[in-house]
């Protein structure tokens, strides 16, 4: 099977659906000219014309507002948000119309939209570096959607331009690079099923997203000293599927959950609230939970680089966990 | 061009106003609930500008959007069954006062963010337009008319919408209403741009029209219509007044009752039916033959909703997604 990167198996979906069905178009800024922030749609200008694929003014909601009228009436749009700090400018496009378009209108119009955006971090400082993942996952009416993997990368975004209802799609610059085994072939992977990407005995690692490949270097040290740890990605969090994640914590009753966001009332919380209240008789000792620390980011590598997730800071609390101590959460 | 139908329009507006007043009174006895927005001495713009529109044509609107549903020809009873939260209603009672709708009239509905609809509303021209040129179909010449407030024009959502509807020249007629207020602010506190149109001068052409006169409006909708679908984008500010308070629960403390009364003279159902009296196409009895009829409808429209079950408690869970988790 061809091994290529995350951004690749990205471009391979997004390529597919353009050439299959003409109602499918992008829109973003810096997409065309700029040839895409992150070279994800590199190219698809001369390959498809100017107007499958076009610049958008710096207007987050403007095109958001674009993208959910045309979806209304029948196109297939996918927006592409340069980073998700700057997505929350369309939050209202997003929370107020496109989700709630469907229901509140009693059925009688649909939104089959694509709202791509990545995460990140780099010395950008404080509002270039957040994650706002909870923001789209506390809405009913959204789908949230987050690959780990390349493999995951093109299923999914198959499988969100094919979804008839809006899908946020979170991507991530830190792991636009890394590789895996893709299949040349069209392939969805279903929106709203978690994986078990390793089965373990000592602790479930729970994850999504960046953390997955931080996750898999954690497991592997882990296992060469000894522990046992089954890891399950999330890789949409909303619908949220728990049960591989409740049926993995059965078996090892501990549960370390790594996601890439502050921690106080982040997806992660949802994560720790289903695992005491479905699975509470199984714990057996508390759970702890990697994120941010809770601090703007700030621009120093040095205090950067302290104030993220990594697979240290998972493997350090899949020890803390192992030994039985509590997790003190600081938010000052 | 058909000949606008002064008389036909006459009964809309009486129609219209006569529903209102029916809302009015069955809110005060708590059968309608939540925020509702009357559109009560603004019939002449809904009816003058919709008369304009064909039926491939689009209207989106904002939340006082009882007059431009009826003008649009939607029909009164499932309205007041959405008011009245029934599963006869046109969001089956999900969307209430400020969310009706219908797909088969290409009434994309009424939005309770102020300013936010017109970006769904250009959303919807580009589409029209991509259609036509990129899947090729021919028969997509339909323009949207979208319709919004005076303080609707402040935001920023206001400047990505009409910046971006010249931008890529889509048919799109902006229709703002002004009715003097936002809530309880007046325009001269709400905005330094009191003529509305001129906020979009720099990316269109726009003008202020009578919106009380349902003949200037007509007319003045056909040119703007007819000038989107051929060339681009067109701004119309309708000079109107409301005559009721914001929403049905407002002490209307930001003016007095003589305020309102000297506005009066400016009724727009008053002013065209002096007008068709004058034009000998009209008499005092035919008139009060129209309000009785109209009347006696909206007692059947008022029983239907009455009558019309609540919602199963199971479609609170219904339509969250179109494809069912
Ligand atoms: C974004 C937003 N802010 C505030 C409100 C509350 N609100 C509803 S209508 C309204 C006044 C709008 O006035 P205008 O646009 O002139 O329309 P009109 O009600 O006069 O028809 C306000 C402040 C809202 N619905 N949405
Ligand atoms: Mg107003």
């Amino acid at each position: 099977m061809p091994v290529i990167t995350y951004s690749e198996a990205l471009r391979q979906a997004l390529r597919e659906a353009m050439t299959n069905d003409p109602r499918v178009f992008i829109i973003g800024e810096d997409v065309v000219h700029y040839d895409s922030a992150y070279g994800v749609t590199k190219g698809f200008e001369k390959e498809f014309g100017p107007e499958r694929i076009k610049d958008m003014p710096i207007a987050e909601a403007g095109y958001a507002g674009l993208g959910i009228g045309a979806a209304m009436n029948g196109l297939r749009p996918i927006v592409e948000m340069m980073t998700t700090n700057f997505a929350i400018l369309a939050l209202d496009m997003i929370i107020n119309h496109a989700a709630k378009l469907h229901y509140m209108f009693g059925g009688q119009f649909t939104c089959p939209i694509v709202f791509r955006m990545p995460n990140g971090y780099g010395q950008l400082s404080a509002t270039h570096s957040q994650a706002f993942d909870n923001y789209y996952a506390y809405m009913p009416g959204l789908k949230v959607v987050v690959p780990g993997t390349p493999y995951d990368a093109k299923g999914l975004m198959k499988a969100a331009i094919e979804d008839p209802d809006p899908v946020i799609f979170i991507e991530h610059t830190g792991i636009y690079n890394i590789k895996g085994e893709v299949p040349e072939e069209s392939y969805t992977v279903p929106i709203g099923k978690s994986n078990l990407l390793r089965d373990g005995k000592d602790v479930t690692i729970v994850g999504y997203g960046r953390m997955i490949p931080y996750c898999q270097q954690a497991v592997e040290t882990l296992a060469s000293e000894g522990i046992d740890a089954a890891l399950v990605d999330l890789r949409t969090i909303r619908p949220l599927d728990m049960e591989p994640v409740l049926e993995s914590f059965r078996k090892t009753n501990r549960a370390v959950i790594a996601t890439e966001e502050w921690t106080s009332v982040g997806v992660g919380s949802e994560i720790a609230a289903r695992l005491y209240t479905e699975g509470f008789d199984h714990l057996d000792a508390p759970i702890w939970r990697v994120g941010f620390d809770e601090v703007p980011m700030p621009y120093a590598k040095n205090l950067e680089a302290h104030v993220v997730p990594n697979a240290d800071s998972v493997i350090q609390a899949v020890k803390n966990v192992l030994a039985g101590k509590t997790q003190k959460i600081r938010q000052q | 061009m058909e000949k606008q139908d002064l008389l036909a329009d006459y009964r809309t507006m009486v129609l219209i106003r006569s529903f209102e007043e029916h809302c009015q009174q069955q809110y005060t006895r708590a059968r309608i609930g939540g925020f509702l927005h009357l559109y009560v001495g603004q019939e002449a713009v809904a009816v003058g500008a919709i008369g304009a529109l064909k039926a491939q044509d689009h209207l989106v609107t904002h939340y006082r959007d009882h007059g431009h549903a009826l003008a649009r020809g939607l029909e009164p009873k499932p309205l007041m069954a959405e008011l009245f939260g029934r599963s006869t209603g046109t969001g089956k009672g999900k969307g209430g006062s400020m969310h009706f709708a219908d797909k088969n009239k290409n009434f994309w509905g009424g939005y309770a963010i102020v300013g936010a609809h017109l970006l769904l509303a250009m959303g919807i021209a580009y589409s029209i337009k991509y259609k036509r040129e990129v899947l090729g179909q021919a028969d997509q010449d339909g323009v949207v008319m979208c319709f919004f407030g005076d303080g609707a024009t402040n935001g920023g959502e206001f400047y990505e919408a009409v910046s971006m509807a010249a931008l890529y020249k889509l048919p799109i007629v902006f229709l703002c209403e002004n009715n003097e207020f936002a809530m309880g602010t007046p325009l001269s506190v709400h905005t330094s741009v009191t003529e509305i149109h001129k906020k979009a001068s720099p990316f269109m052409p726009g003008e202020r029209v009578n919106g009380n006169d349902v003949e200037e409006m007509r007319a003045r909708a056909l040119y703007a219509v007819n000038h989107a679908r051929t060339e681009g984008p067109y701004f119309l500010e309708a000079m109107t007044y409301r005559l009721r308070g914001h929403s049905a629960a407002d002490p209307q403390m930001y003016r007095t009752r003589d305020d309102i009364n000297a506005r009066r003279s400016g009724d727009p159902i008053a002013l065209l039916k002096q007008k068709l009296i004058d034009q000998n196409l009209l008499t005092e009895k035919q008139a009060k033959q129209i309000d009785k009829e109209v009347e006696k409808e909206m007692d059947v429209v008022v029983q239907f909703a009455e009558e019309s079950p609540a919602p199963d408690l199971s479609e609170a869970w219904t339509e969250i997604y179109s494809k069912p988790l």
